[in-house]
């Protein structure tokens, strides 16, 4: 399904990463998933977490620069090649990936995937995964 | 040796009555060749009688960098165009250049001023001198070379950059004199080790090195890189370009052209002048010049001047090495950036925030310019390569303006302190 992902800029300063978990944690957001993309600089932080809207309302009034995209979550089987039939039918379909994060546990592979055309994605991929 | 002993070395009196009598005839040619003095003047109720000598300079009207951009390119010259053999320019703050314009005898005189400056340095006609400033518009290649052959040392024109070649003429032909600017001179000593050449091997005594400030810890370790003396050449092409003064042996000041170039020390604030050996903005009005004369013209430059006598003969005024600036320029590889023009880089990015923080520092003899750039919330990308794109952008923004490279850093929104008054926009690391 498609769900919304939490994405917030930060800074590589020692403590950024703190002041944005304290603030999430006090408000009593929880995060399910994450990945982080860095530069030598600065860092993107993308979440999925269990409140949005209060999510972005309380990092906006600490003023961190955040926005919220469309992303694909996906369980996928724990098993080999599972992952790579599943992209097969995404490039088959023309659909390109900007990136993804994922993490398996307990028999299910649960995917993040920001791609270029989320609906029909989601429609491919949903139906390619209930015939597995 | 001394290249003009009369020149260099005349007693205080015949020094004041000559700039006295210099002085007079400059204002009276600005005065009726130059719409932009004569109507200075007269807003102030001054005629050019009113100069009677040196000591009446405070009465007459500044000249600013600003003056000489509003007359872009050639309303401030004081002669026909047909006069003219030659302009150079200097990078402006706003696209526009500085333009500076020298009749033949203007560039006799700047072939004077640097053959004294080689001379200061200890070269003869004997020396081949080689010469690594940019040649062009800007006034560091031309001026070295022509005040090298006045001298009559042996040039070699090989301008700036091409360092392998630059190791490979030094060795070939026993350059014995470098000119270039500091940090290169830092850089090519570097190269020397890295290319395993013996600095005792080459021929070099003496280079002079100018353009940029520079401290005296890297006066000594070019000094010990190349196995050479270094000395310090001061100018600016508004007022002639290098060798308005230079450092001789002694290494306690920078000897002034005084003859040609009269100094002045003012506070930047109130523009009185300071007491005698205290630090202010130095101000100089060309008392020979016929292309482009000037009178008081602002440098934005801090110096001291020292009117005891030196030990090395030489009787003219001696200028401390630049402290510093009244304004927020910064000399960057030798290239003159304000933090304003970065400021008019960013406002033509809509990507971008017109908040920055200019970050230079220094690593191994490079200059490095870090800018950081507030990210705009609109231009936030959840994709690090949308994020590149904007850094990009900005990149090749700000280094088609300033003519350097920088490294563009993006930071938090708000994390760059907002001020009331005079926003801090530079973070110099430097030590200069």
């Amino acid at each position: 399904m498609i769900i919304k992902q939490l994405t917030v800029f930060l800074q590589n300063d020692i403590g950024r990463l703190e002041e944005l978990t304290r603030i999430l944690g006090e408000n009593d957001i929880n995060i399910s998933a994450l990945s982080v993309a860095e530069t030598e600089t600065y860092g993107i932080m993308r979440m999925i977490v269990s409140d949005i809207d209060k999510a972005m309302d309380v990092l906006k009034d600490a003023e961190f620069t955040v926005k919220t995209t469309d992303v694909l979550s996906l369980q996928c089987p724990d098993i080999p090649g599972a992952l790579h039939r599943a992209l097969l039918v995404l490039s088959g379909a023309g659909i390109s990936i900007r990136y993804m994060y994922g993490y398996s546990d307990a028999g299910i592979a649960r995917l993040i995937l920001k791609i270029s055309d989320p609906e029909k994605g989601r429609e491919l991929l949903e139906n390619h995964l209930q015939s597995c | 040796m001394i290249w003009n002993e009369p020149k260099e070395c005349m007693s205080r009196d015949e020094r004041t009555a000559e700039q006295s009598q210099r002085l007079k005839e400059t204002v009276n040619r600005v005065y009726h060749n130059v719409a932009f003095y004569r109507k200075k003047m007269q807003e102030l109720g001054l005629e050019p009688g009113d100069i009677k000598g040196i000591e009446d300079i405070h009465k007459l009207p500044f000249t600013t960098k600003n003056d000489l951009r509003e007359n872009y390119p050639f309303g401030l010259f004081a002669v026909p165009k047909s006069e003219i053999v030659r302009v150079h320019a200097s990078s402006g703050t706003t696209g526009k250049p500085i333009v500076v314009g020298y009749t033949r005898k203007d560039i006799d005189l700047f072939s004077e001023v640097v053959a004294r400056a080689y001379c200061c340095a200890g070269a003869t006609k004997d020396d081949i001198v080689q010469i690594a400033y940019g040649y062009g518009l800007f006034t560091g290649g031309l001026g070295m070379h022509y005040g090298a052959e006045k001298l009559g040392a042996a040039v070699v024109p090989i301008s700036g950059g091409n360092t392998e070649k630059q190791l490979a003429l030094m060795q070939d032909f026993g350059s014995t004199i470098l000119a270039c600017t500091p940090s290169y001179a830092a850089f090519l000593s570097e190269a020397i080790e890295e290319a395993g050449i013996d600095k005792n091997q080459l021929q070099l005594k003496a280079g002079i090195f100018g353009a940029e400030p520079w401290s005296n810890e890297m006066r000594a370790k070019i000094e010990e890189g190349l196995g050479i003396t270094a000395y310090d050449i001061y100018g600016l092409s508004e007022i002639i370009g290098p060798g308005v003064s230079c450092s001789c042996y002694v290494q306690e000041g920078l000897h002034v052209a005084e003859d040609h170039f009269y100094p002045e020390i003012l506070d930047p604030e109130t523009l009185k002048a300071v007491t005698p050996g205290t630090t202010g903005e130095l101000v100089f009005t060309t008392i020979t010049k016929e292309g482009m004369p000037l009178l008081r013209y602002r440098t934005r430059d801090l110096a001291s001047l020292n009117y005891d006598a030196c030990a090395c003969g030489r009787t003219n005024v001696r200028m401390s090495k630049i402290q510093g600036r009244s304004d927020d320029m910064l000399i960057i590889r030798g290239v003159n950036v304000f933090p304003s023009q970065v400021e008019s880089a960013l406002l033509e990015i809509e990507e971008a925030k017109p908040h920055y923080m200019l970050i230079v520092d220094r690593v191994g003899t490079m200059d490095t310019l870090e800018i950081q750039v507030e990210i705009d919330d609109r231009y936030f990308s959840d994709e690090m390569v949308e994020l590149n794109k904007v850094r990009q952008k900005i990149k090749h923004k700000v280094e088609s303006i300033l003519g350097i490279s920088v490294n563009i850093n993006l930071v938090e929104h708000k994390t760059i302190a907002r001020s009331e008054g005079k926003a801090k926009r530079v973070i110099d690391r430097r030590k200069i």
